[in-house]
């Protein structure tokens, strides 16, 4: 029996990622926490979700994670698979989508996001992998999902470098730009769930994680963090998504082990 | 027409030091046979383009056959860095790389200007990123219709485009199936082109009518590498070897390991050895 009182910080992540898609929508999957978000929801309360993957992969429904955007797998449960020059042009910029889901290396407090590099650009400190699909996720989706691991290290007070777009310096930033999409709409990590404020567009948590109190969140934080003057507590996962989400983990396992 | 070449030939004749090189395949299909061969022949001052470096530009990378690198996402897919990349651009090993890049969505767009025979691509990106403070060719253009600011960079013409598909035929008709990424738009881009491919045969046997061929007299050269996408995948042949890229993660973090296994597993190897590491992970 599925014990729902014991889930891992990393499963609540995923749980509460999962919640915030709906079965209505287009939603364009990064690798990672993302994709991993983007079929728990498939397999439990949104079975008629739309997963696109910039591959080239339109309504893939993956029986096990992939590894890479582009596995086998998700192409071969998909709908159709067209040219990535077709993905980003008709489909993405064609305003298709209603939901990029993304992960990111770190994130400010107005959800820019930063995958390109710690340092100066020139002579970076890590050079990390770069924007690959996000900086046009960001602004062409309807509105962003973002999914990471809260630390003091990803969590920063100044992003050495904006690669993805979110509400740059906070209020009208997007509108300024000419963005009529809405952008970062939900930040969803190991701890809490965060939220952009409706005025400053800054970002605050509305909603703890069981058991987790403002300090442990604050300490993984590297800005003083605003919380929601009805801060809630975030719904456990039920058994039921426990138990898909660890079959979808087992059989993911299984399947890289087979492979040469 | 596309003339039929062992892949030893075709990359002698067809790629040069100093070319702009592209060997495309979005995570599948990508040409790793045809990378080993350029490194065996010892190919330097390479411009590399391909969106995803991926393990095959962090081999060629690695073994310094590259003076710049043009991309748009460079890391090992689900599993982490490119080490043999990030040692090029951090430390300058084995020797400096220079780096041009873009996004996903740029690239694409610049593969097809390119294959359309336009001198850039237009399109809505880079809004309110850093990207084109350190990328000079990323600019902006105003549409005459509407004024609305768009995101321009130059079309990507390669010199050569090098691709694996999964079969042709006896003309040199090649058919791709699967995540075709931007492979047809590379090949029409590119002023020379080859490709590898699992296998000859006398039908093509396309899935429909509107399947993705490319006509023989739009290639230079095929040669015949079974299993030459290997650790990459060919739909229908052999499966991705998620396993290997993991692998490669603890190979490629030191030099000494990855110079190691550069020279047991490609130095000392020819395209032959591809039919079984495919054959493996069927």
């Amino acid at each position: 029996m599925i014990n729902p009182q014991a889930f891992t910080p990393n499963e609540i992540m995923t749980v509460a990622a999962a919640r915030a898609l709906r079965n209505s929508d287009v939603c364009f999957v990064g690798i990672g926490a993302p994709s991993a978000a983007c079929n728990l929801a498939r397999l439990t309360h949104a079975p008629g979700i739309t997963l696109i993957y910039e591959s080239g992969t339109i309504g893939t429904r993956p029986q096990v994670l992939p590894l890479s955007i582009g596995d086998g797998e998700l192409c071969e449960t998909a709908l159709t698979t067209v040219s990535v020059p077709e993905m980003f042009r008709y489909w993405l910029q064609g305003g298709r989508i209603t939901v990029g889901f993304l992960g990111g290396a770190q994130i400010d407090r107005y959800a820019n996001l930063n995958t390109t590099v710690v340092g100066p650009y020139d002579k970076p400190k890590v050079r990390l992998p770069g924007g690959g699909g996000a900086p046009e996720i960001a602004s062409s989706c309807g509105e962003v999902f973002i999914t990471m691991t809260m630390s003091s290290r990803t969590f920063v007070e100044r992003l050495p470098f904006i690669t993805s777009f979110g509400h740059g310096a906070g209020g009208a930033s997007r509108e300024a730009l000419g963005l009529s999409t809405k952008g970062p709409t939900r930040v969803m990590t190991d701890l809490c769930v965060l939220e952009p404020a409706a005025d400053t567009r800054e970002l605050t948590v509305v909603s703890l994680h069981p058991g987790i109190t403002r300090e442990a969140v604050q300490a993984q934080c590297g800005w003083p963090l605003r919380f929601a003057d009805e801060l809630i507590e975030t719904t456990p996962p039920t058994a039921e998504e426990l138990r898909v989400l660890r079959e979808l983990q087992d059989r993911t396992d299984r399947a890289h082990r087979e492979e040469a | 027409m596309a003339t039929l070449l062992s892949l030893a030939e075709a990359v002698a004749l067809h790629v040069h030091d100093g070319d702009v090189v592209a060997l495309e395949g979005f995570t599948h299909l990508i040409p790793f046979a045809a990378g080993h061969e350029l490194i065996r022949q010892r190919r330097k001052h390479l411009t590399l383009v391909r969106m995803t470096p991926d393990l095959i530009y962090d081999q060629l990378i690695g073994m310094g056959a590259a003076d710049r690198l043009v991309f748009s996402w460079g890391g090992n897919p689900g599993v982490g860095s490119l080490h043999r990349l990030r040692d090029a651009v951090e430390n300058g090993w084995p020797q400096p790389l220079a780096i041009e890049e873009h996004s996903h969505a740029a690239m694409a767009n610049a593969y097809e200007a390119g294959a359309a025979n336009l001198p850039f691509a237009a399109f809505r990106g880079y809004i309110g990123v850093d990207l084109p403070k350190v990328n000079p060719r990323i600019r902006t253009v105003e549409c005459p219709f509407t004024g609305e600011k768009l995101a321009a960079i130059p079309a990507l013409r390669p010199d050569v485009a090098i691709i694996h598909a999964q079969r042709a035929d006896r003309a040199g008709n090649v058919l791709l199936e699967g995540i075709v990424g931007v492979q047809k738009q590379a090949v029409l881009a590119a002023k020379r082109s080859i490709v590898t491919v699992e296998e000859v045969v006398d039908r093509l046997d396309a899935p429909g009518y509107n399947a993705t061929i490319l006509p023989s007299w739009t290639i230079s050269s095929i040669a015949v590498v079974p299993g030459g996408a290997y650790p990459s995948y060919a739909q229908g042949y052999y499966r991705r070897a998620n396993s290997f890229y993991k692998k490669w993660d603890a190979i490629a973090r030191e030099r000494e390991s990855f110079l190691a296994w550069m020279q047991q597993n490609v130095i000392e190897q020819g395209p032959e050895a591809f039919q079984s590491h495919a054959a493996a992970a069927r």
